[in-house]
């Protein structure tokens, strides 16, 4: 992929987008097949799926049988995240409080396309209800846009990315329209299982959406409907679009995907976006602040060339922020003028304010029926198949907390090694043959229910600058403030007890211990990190408009998390992307106005 | 990581263990070392461990290694390892078990996991060297499971030498039994050799750990992915069957 040298960044361009990740792609994307210039900074290395994905390695061929380590985090050796993790020594960042259901844990990837390159690729479209809960059930906050501002922007997004589901029609799940979703992957034997009970407990288990292709995209078509009337940026996007193959049903979507069959930014966004000629990339490209001019606008960015420790200024008519949205806030609390003393665009004091993350609760059961299955492949679209939506809308009064959570399901044969098949206590002790029979027995047999829960903003949970402690490039760190709330406790309790009856329902037992009010996952454990620079519908209560425009720095958008004033059950990344692309449109529009 | 002189939790101190007798003509290298140190230390490791948590973080490694497990010095790969390439044991950092202990590792692993209708055993897949290059690895979980490892195969030959007057490795089939009966389920272990148990149980684990990593595992557990196809046709019929359910995604 071409990446320009930091030195080499000097032309005159109209856009600095700060972040290659889910916003910063689709940014880079709109603007560039719109005839826009821009500068990416990426603070990651380059990074190349097609060359660079381990796909069909096995266990054994990785160090330590793949898994995970202090150096690779997550899915483990073959994660595709590189540089990246909940911790990362050169970056460090502090917490406000020492006990631990008081503490943050921040997630992050430094590469190119972020933490696109192993996310989960669940793509779910937040529904009418989720934009204005305020007004629903009076906690919370209002979103100053609709679900209609946004629609047209799903639909697009998900015609670019490719996500395959079903359209059920359920309570603010919404469908999307005909012919726009790829045919979803057939239900594994544990998925049919569990809707199948689901059903007598009312849970309606139905087909996921991901962004994973099913068929491959309709290049012949799909441009002229993404760009109407313009040859030039359609036949880009049709070349871009036939690279991409289709899944094909094996290798792990968290290595990434060679084959560009699933949607990372480096597969789906930036090889077109380079391809119009309009894009430079620098990496490594490591962003201080957002440089102010004495109007009052953005002029440009200070980075440091993690390469040569240099410090670098761009300049630009307009800046974007992508970084994450925690990083985001860094970058702008950290961008200090005598305009804006507690950092760019915060005349209010609310940059920092509202973080959220989605709340997570799991249970592992033991399921007799799935035991001794005859062997079949169970590995199809590289993640899970089915889940079920927030179901209970009628009945939040009683519930004693206000909004819903959606069930993630993770079924089972998947590929072994790296870990002991058979727990110590379903063993009994076995060894030599009776220890195979036993592994084989129970292989398939464990499934895991997660609840994906709606978090409402509160005023304990925050982010400033630490006063002391550095990154090293001597860039002031995140000091991370965190407290759940009853609600987010209550939802858990429901949670918990719904997957037990789901999995006594199977007829099967609850493996894990639960924990009582530690049952709750850690802040941010579920890397849904949103909030910190909300959007609204006033300069007084909010950091930016409904376009993702700051309202005090006219020429300064934040594309990536950061705006959201509500963190849906829904996973955050597909509206991420429509909200990007909204505001791309807009920033072209204003371009064309004259107003940047 | 810090290597004091072995201090031990003192409330493990009152566990008395016998001096195995030295076995006519047989003395194991293990009879040469301070033996009553390492059982100690190894019994208070082993309690003071939660086994199998090696996917915490920032977990410190056990404080008090004692001299006779050989420091780690090896660097980890790093955040940026080249991941589209094939790795063997001895790759990332070099490999650290004593001969005597790969030798009893490699009949512990087998005696796991035999040859039978189901797959080969466990030598033949290389297991030892995956088991080998774990507690050779220099990250905090795995630098725990070293510290039950190591001193737990010296234990197997001296608790071998102690009631046959042989090395584990060259035991028989039912000695073999006799003394994994005795330490395969931790919960049913006795008191005195709760330890070797644990030890049992952390090298079952890493060992079929590695065992099911490899094709033939892959065939012996019934995985059957990882091969690309046209299609996605979920489970066959005599699965749905046995299930009694349909598939719903048409
Ligand atoms: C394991 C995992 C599974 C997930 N699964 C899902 C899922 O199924 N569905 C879903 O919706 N979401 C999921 N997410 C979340 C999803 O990855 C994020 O919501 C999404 O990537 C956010 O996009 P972004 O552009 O805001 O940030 P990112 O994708 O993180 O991109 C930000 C980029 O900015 C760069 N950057 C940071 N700081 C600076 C700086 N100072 N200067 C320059 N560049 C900088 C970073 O290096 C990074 O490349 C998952 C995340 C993880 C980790
Ligand atoms: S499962 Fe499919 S989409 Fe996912 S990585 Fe494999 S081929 Fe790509």
């Amino acid at each position: 992929m071409p990446i320009i040298k930091a030195e080499e960044a000097t032309k005159d361009y109209d856009v600095i987008i700060v972040g290659s990740g889910a916003g910063g792609g689709q940014m880079a994307f709109t603007l560039t097949l719109a005839g826009i210039k821009c500068l990416m900074l990426e603070a990651g290395r380059a990074y190349d799926p097609v060359a660079e994905t381990p796909m069909f390695q096995r266990n054994d061929q990785a160090p330590l049988l793949g898994s995970q380590t202090p150096d690779k985090q997550f899915f483990g050796f073959h994660d595709a995240t590189i540089d990246g993790g909940w911790q990362m020594e050169a970056e460090p960042y502090t917490q406000a409080s020492d006990k631990p259901e008081e503490q943050f844990w921040w997630w992050r990837a430094r590469m190119l396309g972020g933490r696109t390159n192993h996310w989960g690729r669940i793509s779910l479209r937040n529904g009418p209800y989720d934009f204005k809960p305020k007004t629903r059930d009076g906690v919370g906050l209002d979103w100053p846009i609709g679900y209609d501002d946004v629609e047209p922007y799903y639909t697009k997004v998900e015609q670019l990315i490719g996500v395959f589901g079903s359209n059920e029609g359920l309570e603010n799940t919404p469908n999307s329209p005909d012919g726009v979703l790829q045919p979803p992957p057939k239900g594994r034997a544990g998925e049919l299982l569990a809707q199948k009970h689901g059903k007598t407990l009312g849970i309606p288990i139905i087909p996921i959406h991901r962004a994973v292709l099913t068929q491959r995209l309709d290049a012949d078509n799909l441009p002229a409907k993404l760009f109407p009337g313009n040859a030039w940026a359609q036949k880009i996007v049709g070349d871009a679009m036939r690279l991409r193959a289709a899944c094909f049903w094996a290798t792990p979507c968290g290595r990434g995907c060679s084959i560009g069959a699933n949607y990372q930014s480096t597969t789906v966004h930036l090889p077109p976006a380079l391809a119009t000629g309009n894009l430079d990339i620098v990496a490594n490209a490591h962003v201080r602040e957002v440089l102010l001019g004495a109007d009052g606008k953005a002029t440009g960015v200070l980075f440091i060339d993690k390469l040569t420790g240099k410090d670098v200024r761009v300049k630009a008519k307009a800046v974007v922020l992508a970084a994450s949205s925690g990083e985001t806030v860094r970058i702008m609390l950290n961008s200090k003028s005598t305009l804006f003393p507690n950092g760019i665009a915060n005349g209010t004091g609310l940059v920092g304010k509202n973080i959220m993350d989605t709340v997570g609760t799991s249970l592992q059961g033991q399921i007799p029926a799935l035991e001794n299955l005859p062997p079949y492949n169970e590995d199809g679209a590289g993640g899970s198949h089915f889940y079920a939506p927030w179901w209970l809308y009628k009945e939040a009064e009683k519930l004693g907390f206000p909004r819903g959570y959606h069930i993630e399901m993770g079924a089972t044969r998947g590929m072994p090694g790296g870990g002991n098949p058979l727990p110590d206590d379903l063993g009994a002790g076995a060894y030599g043959s009776k220890y195979k029979q036993e592994a084989r027995r129970y292989y398939g047999s464990f499934m895991g229910f997660a609840c994906r829960g709606e978090m409402i903003p509160n005023d304990n949970c925050f982010v400033e600058l630490d006063s002391t402690v550095k990154d090293k490039w001597g860039v002031p760190v995140l000091k991370w403030h965190w407290k759940w709330s009853e609600h987010e406790q209550r939802m858990c309790d429901h949670a918990e007890k719904t997957f037990k009856d789901l999995i006594g329902a199977m007829g099967g037992t609850v493996r894990s211990v639960t924990n009582g009010r530690n049952r709750i996952d850690p802040g941010g454990k579920i890397i849904h990190e949103v909030g910190g620079a909300i959007m609204g519908t006033s300069a007084k209560t909010s950091v930016c408009n409904g376009y993702n425009q700051t309202w005090d720095v006219k020429n300064l958008f934040l594309v990536d998390g950061t705006p959201f004033p509500s963190n849906a059950d829904k996973n955050p990344t597909l509206t991420i992307m429509a909200l990007s692309w909204r505001a791309g449109d807009y920033i072209v529009d204003q371009a064309k106005k004259g107003m940047l | 990581m810090s290597h004091h002189s072995s201090h031990h939790s003192s409330h493990h101190s009152s566990h008395n263990y016998q001096e195995p007798e030295p076995a006519g003509g047989i003395v194991p290298a293990i009879a040469r070392l301070p033996r009553r140190t390492v059982f100690k230390w190894f019994v208070a490791v082993a309690a003071a461990l939660q086994l199998g948590d090696t996917q915490v973080f920032g977990a410190e490694p056990i404080p008090s290694v004692p001299p006779l497990i050989p420091p780690i010095t090896a660097k980890g790969y790093g955040s940026d390892p080249q991941l589209n390439k094939f790795y063997t044991p001895g790759d990332a950092w070099p490999l650290t078990l004593s001969k005597a202990q790969r030798a009893a590792a490699i009949a512990l692993a087998d005696v796991i996991l035999p040859a039978d209708d189901l797959g080969p055993a466990a030598s033949q897949v290389r297991v030892i060297d995956f088991v080998d290059e774990w507690v050779s690895a220099p990250y905090p979980g795995q630098l725990n499971d070293r510290a039950i490892i190591l001193p737990g195969l010296d234990w197997l030959d001296a608790e071998a030498t102690k009631r046959f007057g042989a090395l584990f490795a060259a035991l028989k089939p039912e000695q073999h039994k006799a003394l994994c009966d005795d330490i395969c389920f931790e919960a049913k272990a006795k008191e005195e050799l709760k330890a070797g148990a644990k030890f049992f149980s952390k090298f079952r684990s890493l060992a079929s750990a590695a065992y099911y990593a490899t094709p033939d595992g892959w065939k012996a557990i019934g995985y059957v992915g990882n091969v690309p196809s046209l299609t996605y046709d979920g489970p066959p019929p005599e699965v749905l069957a046995k299930l009694g359910v349909v598939q719903t995604v048409k």
